[in-house]
């Protein structure tokens, strides 16, 4: 945005002045925590879940999988962790990556990462649910 | 993304290198390597959704890395960084609310973090192989 000679003498504060907040600042910070939040019953509901299928075979373990309450918790829990880490990453990102064309690279791959893992997970639940 | 860049190379501001570790910062500094670990461990979770959906010879190939020994250590580590990260942020969630950011309290909840996630993690492995043992 900002080259050795300035094309135009107005501040940056200026420019931006009278076009109004976006009022979308605070958005990430409170995803993180309601997703936070959310992830603390789902884990417990996970661990759980784990648990009662150690060591089972597959058949049972797809079995339980497919039951509507677990593949419902499940399907909760990959959505929000996923949420949840890809902000995470993103602030960590932001953190030590300076160069704006290999941070807004990097930021892309996370999004698409978290959205595949999501995606990978929710289609084995749907596959478990729904049977094929 | 203004971009400003800096005129001259002046002297960057100290970063962790001149402080003295303490407990509130490693558990701060724990905390984001155990989030970075739990995201690279979804990949595990996936993995292991999407065998159970695609049948039995899928299924043994999870099962043949989770009871392998690196599988075994890796899910422990797994573990316990989930616990960890979890215990942080209720921590983080507690100081949300302004509440427990004293010099005692934050020594505190930093010691009851680590002490917490550690037990609970062997605790939850205890179960686990229990399970698993009365399982075969």
């Amino acid at each position: 945005m900002s080259d050795a000679v300035p094309k135009h003498i107005r501040t940056p504060l200026a420019r931006v002045r009278g076009h109004g907040a976006a009022r979308s600042g605070t958005k990430d910070f409170w995803v993180q925590r309601l997703t936070a939040v959310a992830n603390i019953p789902l884990i417990i509901a996970g661990v759980v879940i784990i648990i009662m299928l150690l060591g089972r075979n597959q058949a049972y373990v797809a079995q339980v999988l497919g039951l509507p309450l677990v593949g419902i918790i499940m399907l909760l829990f990959v959505v929000s962790i996923t949420v949840h880490m890809r902000i995470g990453m993103q602030v960590v990102i932001e953190d030590y990556v300076h160069d704006e064309l290999v941070k807004l690279v990097m930021i892309m791959a996370n999004t698409f990462f978290c959205v595949a893992v999501a995606m990978a997970s929710i289609y084995g639940l749907l596959k478990l649910s729904f049977g094929l | 993304m203004a971009e400003t860049k800096a005129p001259a190379a002046r002297p960057l501001s100290p970063h962790l290198q001149i402080y003295k570790p303490m407990l509130t910062m490693m558990m701060s500094i724990v905390h984001r390597i155990t989030g970075v670990a739990l995201y690279f461990g979804t990949i595990i979770v996936a993995w292991w959704l999407l065998a159970a959906a695609s049948g039995v010879n899928g299924y043994g190939r999870f099962e043949w890395f989770s009871g392998s020994i690196i599988g075994r250590l890796i899910l422990f580590g797994y573990t316990w960084a989930l616990i960890h990260h979890a215990l942080g942020g209720i921590r983080h969630l507690i100081w949300d609310t302004g509440r427990g950011l004293g010099p005692n309290e934050r020594e505190w909840l930093a010691a009851a973090n680590l002490i917490g996630s550690i037990a609970i993690t062997v605790v939850l492995w205890i179960i686990g192989l229990l399970a698993l043992g009365s399982s075969r």
